[in-house]
């Protein structure tokens, strides 16, 4: 119980110094949005199909932009902070508290998914002020467990990649060459809508699909079920593992030399 | 109750590859002594501090540090030691005191926040935020850090590296607080002065084996010569010959220098040679070794190719 107490309060200092550097605060939630204006200014009058009906672009922009600023958040976010802590020795220094390492690491993912929570409302309301995109009601419940989901998975991945990272001159590389392929063939930036049998497959193997694909479903208007993509969140939930296997080998709290 | 020591360590090794870090040490520290691991560059004193903190596991030998196996890692251990790393490395865009009572959290029992701060002066800081501060009050909020959950024992991996000699004026200052709080200090430097100047005892490491022990003063009143010097009369050179010296004596500059393991002997004997002749020994003066002589002395011949002390 005292060990919870010292991650939550681990929470609130992380969060207190996320804000003291404004310029790092505002773009991190400027980014996502800048993506929702640029798609929605370039491909916004279209429709594309969905199960049920056609939908326009907006519609379909704004769940994978949330979906996007939870990766960014969770995976990104996280991969390059603790990359960049662990090469200044702030780890190193953690380790040696009596601070439990799992305190540490739990006040920082909570603390991003906290942003990344507050990323997506912010993509809902800017969606449904600016482009229409009705906030789905019914399909919440699901909305927000697939957005859960996603921040325990993405974020346990984000921990497993810091450890393949060898030193912070190579995390952003190694983190946009990572990710940045899969948001293009898993409907974050574009929607595929009669991809090669190869390229859908691919999309499929990945968790950046199945993540979108579930907030998507959330927010078809023609939806009629409660929204709730098992199917989905099942393959990210094995992503989800096989990043904790990762991140427990790999992970080290001192510098590489 | 007999006090235990704060650290006992037996046969210490460890190996990096092939490499030997550690080579065999013992050392002895006693509760609220300050000890001083002094040694060049790549001498195994931050493999062996890193091995008494807990970081590192070592290849053979006995460490108890507070009646503890470091090697496991436990909280109880953790929570009775502070440790200073060679890097600053604290939360940039925290405060001062922001900082200290993020890490005082983490303690059962933490020194107050006003203890902390003043006992490395940085009281005036407080509200400041970390990456305004100078290299040197960095360095003094990572021994905050270490305070700040009032440890037993503090480790500081070379306090003073790359300090301007104010600076490590200060950080003295501070290390003398330490011990006024009766904290136990492992420090390790490879500044001679500064263990001189902070430690009540010292071992020598050299590749990986304590050469010498000791305090500061038993280790300077070692079998060194003392250094005997003045200005040689030009129309007296044969006043240095047959003298009770260590070696010959050499002559540099118009001066004279002689060793001597008999100072006194020596020195009564030169005198008493001018007093007859009527000449002055401009310049006169007699050098106890330092420990630096008496460091060089011990190393020399053990270092090959490692950097200068």
């Amino acid at each position: 119980m005292k060990d919870v107490v010292l991650a939550l309060r681990q929470v609130r200092y992380e969060n207190r110094a996320f804000w003291r550097n404004p310029p790092a605060a505002f773009f991190a939630f400027v980014f996502p949005l800048l993506f929702l204006v640029i798609l929605n200014l370039l491909f916004g009058n279209d429709t594309i199909s969905v199960e049920g009906g056609e939908v326009s672009t907006s519609t379909f922009y704004v769940p994978s932009i949330a979906a996007l600023s939870i990766i960014n958040a969770c995976y990104t976010g996280l991969a390059q902070t603790i990359v960049f802590a662990r090469d200044e020795g702030q780890l190193k220094r953690v380790r040696g508290t009596p601070l439990p390492a799992w305190a540490f690491l739990a006040g920082r993912v909570l603390h991003l998914t906290l942003v990344g929570i507050l990323l997506v409302g912010i993509v809902v309301v800017f969606g449904a002020v600016f482009y229409d995109v009705d906030v789905p009601v019914d399909t919440l419940p699901a909305f927000a467990a697939s957005v859960a989901t996603g921040a325990a998975v993405f974020s346990t991945l984000g921990l497993a990649l810091s450890g393949l990272i060898p030193n912070a001159d190579a995390a952003p590389a190694v983190v946009n060459a990572s990710i940045l392929p899969l948001l293009f063939i898993s409907d974050i930036f574009i929607p595929l809508q009669d991809p090669p049998a190869w390229l859908d497959l691919l999309g499929d193997l990945f968790p950046v699909k199945h993540f979108s694909e579930a907030l998507q479903t959330a927010f078809n208007p023609f939806q009629t079920g409660s929204g709730f993509e098992p199917a989905h969140l099942l393959v990210m939930a094995v992503w989800g593992v096989a990043g904790a296997v990762v991140a427990l080998r790999t992970f080290s709290w001192e510098p590489r030399r | 109750m007999t006090q235990q020591p704060a650290i006992t360590v037996r046969g210490l090794r460890k190996a990096y590859g092939g490499v030997v870090a550690v080579d065999g040490i013992d050392l002895q520290v006693e509760q609220g002594e300050v000890f001083a691991l002094l040694g060049p560059n790549g001498a195994g004193k931050t493999t062996t501090i890193e091995i008494l903190e807990g970081y590192r596991r070592r290849d053979a030998g006995e460490v108890r540090v507070l009646g503890h196996d470091p090697e496991r890692n436990e909280r109880a251990f953790k929570a009775r030691i502070g440790i200073v790393l060679q890097t600053p490395s604290v939360e940039r865009y925290l405060t001062v005191e922001e900082a200290v009572s993020l890490y005082r959290g983490y303690y059962p029992n933490p020194l107050p926040l006003d203890e902390v701060l003043a006992a490395v002066g940085l009281a005036e800081q407080r509200k400041q935020p970390v990456r305004r501060l100078s290299g040197g009050q960095q360095r003094r909020l990572d021994v905050a850090i270490g305070l700040a959950g009032n440890p037993d024992l503090l480790f500081l991996d070379e306090p003073t590296t790359g300090f301007d000699p104010a600076a490590r004026r200060n950080a003295w200052d501070m290390v003398k607080n330490l011990r006024a709080l009766g904290k136990t200090v492992l420090l390790t430097t490879h500044y001679l002065d500064e263990a001189q100047e902070l430690a009540d005892r010292v071992a020598i490491l050299v590749r990986g084996s304590i050469i010498a022990e000791g305090t500061p003063a038993a280790l300077m009143g070692r079998e060194t010569p003392t250094t005997i010097r003045f200005r040689l009369p030009p129309d007296a050179p044969d006043l240095v010959q047959g003298l009770p010296t260590a070696g010959a004596a050499t002559v540099q500059d118009g001066y004279a220098s002689l060793a001597t393991m008999e100072p006194t002997r020596t020195l009564y004997e030169l005198t008493r040679r001018a007093t007859e002749r009527g000449l002055e020994l401009e310049g006169l003066t007699v050098t106890r070794p330092s420990l630096e002589d008496v460091y060089l002395e011990l190393t020399r011949g053990r270092e090959d190719e490692e950097g200068t002390p």
